[in-house]
């Protein structure tokens, strides 16, 4: 098995255009999927009778195949980006959706006592004791999301998305292994970045968790 | 010494026929009735689930009583909101309950923020709060983890005068240290309190703190019954029936002298010429007693006026001649007092106490 380089040379911009793509639409399902599981999860941390149901439920969105979500959600958003980011973030929610909980358990009780003893309402102890002191466990199912976002996308070629994935089927349809090379490291790359930029954002935004005495 | 100060003005707690029972069926407080003078130290104390710390956090509406009042300030506080009520109440918990993800600094600023003071006023008054109670100025940009038990409960105290509250809440703040930094904070508290006279209430299990930090004393029995509230003094003297008196301890004797400093403890010139002679350095300060003919030297505490009698009665049986070396404030030798005196003394002190005219609490009365 050769590479082209010639072809790759040839391509830089297409190879570009579909890993912003791709991008696009992993970062894009983990967005949406935190801004569902917040809310969520802090009903399910809140409200233990809804605890099982909300995280079962998650369990069993993650268990419908690929090809079903995009075939049930196409009479709604069609062939279009709309239909690959809801079927990816369908997926992102079991584990932000777990882990904000877990995140939001972890939380001392004897933090939120002093908090409310101290006169902090519910909705500001929540932002700021409670999802800070979360972080840690949040951003761990972040990475996660993320990964497996990116690893993702490549389903969507199904219905003509897909990103980087388009370069799978367009080798193998032609029986050309260069472009998916290309563009299984293509997506690796874009994970181990993605992967390390998140690792830093968390060190920058919970600095208590730095130099333990 | 501590004392009762009813001088002190008026009544800053009030509870009135209170009583909480949990879902759960058990009750924690029954029929409370206890006021808590300004600018004195209410201590509670009690064996594990006899309702002492229920009682104090009904105080801040962390839980709210079954019936009855409780009044901070003469305001019933069940008509106040929960939220605004905390912030102008202190409150200090046990192992400190600092916010892990906070500096130092802004732990102490927490709720002159609620209170909306801005972020720069708010930290000036934090860095102001961390030389009151002992901290150095660079503690304030570490993080709580980073600090030792015994600063992290400083902190703890910090925080709690922040907006300067009238009342301050102490749930066993000094539970989770060693005793030598324990021992260190109580007095730090002592001298605090000297300045501020907040109206403090405190919860522990521990006798020996609550008799040396209160002004007066509730002890409870499990089931939440008030069983005595009264004076250190009066309470160690005259226990009102057998489980305070147990709960006191068999040292409770000693523990009341403890009440009492040596000041009026008659003495006498420093004996001469006899087998045993206590030997002064060139500035006149105690340094040993000395037996001319065996030539042993045995190590002498002098004691100032202001310390215990117990302190003095220890001393004196450590003292070869049971004579205890007396000083002034400098430290210079102003005279020796006898074991015979000592226990003189003891025993006024107990007879004094259980004279006392005694100050019934609605508790008392009630029984």
């Amino acid at each position: 098995m050769t590479i082209d380089w010639s072809w790759i040379g040839d391509h830089t911009d297409d190879l570009t255009t579909l890993t912003v793509s791709h991008l696009q639409a992993a970062l894009s399902a983990v967005f949406f999927g935190l801004l569902i599981s917040l809310p969520l999860a802090v009903v399910a941390h809140r409200v233990r009778p809804l605890r099982g149901f909300l995280l079962g439920l998650s369990n069993v969105l993650f268990t419908i195949p690929s090809i079903a979500i995009f075939v049930l959600l196409l009479p709604v958003s069609g062939l279009t980006r709309t239909t690959t980011v809801i079927g990816l973030t369908v997926y992102t929610l079991v584990v932000l959706l777990r882990n904000t909980v877990e995140g939001l358990d972890s939380v001392p009780v004897k933090t939120k006592e002093a908090a409310k003893a101290m006169g902090t309402r519910p909705f500001r102890t929540l932002l700021t004791v409670e999802l800070p002191l979360a972080l840690p466990v949040i951003m761990a199912g972040v990475r996660i999301a993320t990964v497996m976002s990116i690893s993702l996308v490549s389903v969507a070629t199904y219905i003509g998305d897909g990103g980087l994935g388009q370069l799978f089927t367009d080798g193998f349809q032609r029986d050309f292994p260069t472009p998916v090379i290309a563009g299984v490291v293509l997506t690796l790359l874009l994970a181990v970045v993605a992967d390390a930029l998140l690792v830093a954002v968390q060190y920058v935004l919970t600095p208590w968790t730095r130099r333990r005495a | 010494m501590t004392l009762y100060r009813p001088g002190k003005g008026h009544l800053m707690i009030q509870f009135d026929a209170v009583h909480k029972r949990f879902p759960n069926g058990t009750t924690a407080v029954h029929d409370l009735s206890l006021r808590m003078p300004e600018g004195g130290v209410t201590v509670l104390v009690g064996s594990s689930g006899c309702g002492k710390t229920t009682t104090l956090r009904m105080i801040n509406r962390m839980v709210d009583p079954t019936s009855g009042t409780i009044k901070v300030n003469g305001q019933d506080v069940l008509q106040q909101d929960a939220a605004d009520l905390r912030r102008s109440i202190g409150y200090v918990i046990q192992q400190s309950g600092l916010f892990p993800h906070r500096t130092v600094l802004d732990n102490i600023a927490t709720v002159p923020l609620l209170l909306g003071w801005g972020r720069k006023k708010a930290r000036t008054r934090a860095a102001e709060l961390l030389e009151t109670v002992g901290l150095a100025a660079d503690a304030g940009k570490r993080y709580p983890h980073q600090l030792s038990g015994g600063q992290q409960q400083r902190v703890g105290v910090a925080r709690a005068l922040a907006a300067d509250p009238p009342v301050l809440l102490m749930d066993e703040p000094f539970g989770a240290v060693d005793p030598v930094v324990r021992t260190q904070l109580q007095d730090e508290l002592l001298r605090l309190q000297k300045e501020l006279n907040k109206t403090i209430v405190f919860v522990t299990h521990d006798v020996d703190e609550a008799v040396r930090l209160g002004d007066q004393i509730a002890i409870f029995r499990t089931g939440g019954h008030l069983v005595q509230c009264a004076t250190p003094a009066e309470l160690l003297a005259r226990p009102a029936d057998d489980f305070v008196a147990d709960f006191l301890g068999a040292e409770r004797g000693l523990k009341l002298l403890s009440l009492k400093t040596l000041a009026d403890l008659p003495q006498g010139p420093a004996p001469e010429g006899g087998a045993w002679t206590l030997v002064l350095d060139e500035a006149r300060k105690p340094a040993h007693w000395h037996h001319g003919t065996d030539d042993t030297d045995i190590p002498v505490r002098p004691l100032k006026d202001s310390d215990s009698l117990l302190a003095a009665l220890n001393e004196s049986i450590a003292s070869p001649t049971g004579l205890i070396a007396r000083v002034d404030a400098a430290g210079t030798l102003t005279g020796v007092s006898s074991r015979d005196d000592i226990h003189a003394h003891a025993g006024l002190a107990h007879t004094e106490a259980r004279a006392a005219a005694p100050v019934a609490t609605e508790a008392q009365v009630k029984a």
